[in-house]
């Protein structure tokens, strides 16, 4: 089956993204697919690759990358809930005339539309929110 | 009740209630510019939305109502209210928007029971 995840948690506030991570193990150790993960609402923060964790815990990040790299899992931002909330790509940090940016791939900004493909697409599309 | 394919939006929180309701409209608004038939739930607190005297937040919080207002405009007529929401709030219909229809509980299950595309906020 083909499975699509949308996350709207923010990481270390909310158990929303450990919830949808573990979930996504799940879900592709039972041989199903996931086509993608959409981030919403405060779910944008899992992207920003400033977040710095003590070591000895999970950096959120770093594990929904790791999910991208072993499964090809897409890992789409929505780009209006991201600005909002500091959550910049190069690109968009030009443009705006920021000093800095905390988005990079394999996370891209994309636009809602984005989420409804993904849920047309899917068997099964799950939201992980507070 | 429409056809079983329509995507259904849930509004459960109130408006300043952090970005829930903006981004949850922006979700339904989205939807119908891609063509789909957008039924709009407004449980609980989610039904403050549809208060038709309600004003901006504190300073710097925009208002709401007026993506309220706009829904019509892209086509997105059903705008649901389940009676026990009213009953729960004190809300009588006079005191939402125009065109809100309630909702049975049985009504509300059968929404959630048929096979359609479901986003909450």
């Amino acid at each position: 089956m083909d499975y699509g995840l949308l996350v709207m948690g923010a990481p270390y506030s909310d158990p929303a993204p450990h919830s949808a991570l573990r979930f996504a193990e799940a879900v592709l150790a039972r041989g199903h697919r996931l086509a993608g993960v959409f981030f919403y609402h405060d779910g944008v923060h899992n992207a920003s690759s400033l977040m710095t964790p003590p070591q000895d815990e999970l950096n959120l990040r770093e594990a929904w990358k790791a999910l991208h790299e072993r499964h090809d899992v897409p890992l789409d931002v929505c780009i209006a809930a991201a600005l909002r909330r500091g959550i910049v790509n190069e690109a968009e940090a030009a443009r705006h005339g920021h000093s800095a940016y905390n988005l990079e791939a394999p996370f891209e900004l994309t636009g809602l539309g984005q989420l409804l493909t993904l849920q047309q697409r899917c068997d099964r599309f799950i939201t992980f929110a507070s | 009740m429409h056809a079983s394919e329509d995507f259904l939006v849930v509004i459960r929180h109130a408006p300043h209630n952090a970005s829930w309701l903006r981004e949850g409209l922006d979700a339904a608004l989205v939807a119908a510019a891609f063509g789909q038939s957008v039924r709009l739930l407004f449980m609980g607190e989610g039904a403050l939305a549809l208060c038709k005297k309600q004003q901006a937040g504190a300073p710097g919080q925009k208002a709401s109502l007026p993506t309220i207002d706009m829904l019509e405009m892209y086509d997105i007529d059903q705008l649901n209210v389940p009676e026990r929401t009213l009953n729960e709030l004190n809300l009588g219909l006079e005191s939402l928007v125009d065109g809100v229809s309630t909702l049975t509980d049985a009504q509300v299950s059968a929404l959630f029971s048929q096979n359609r595309p479901i986003l909450n906020f």
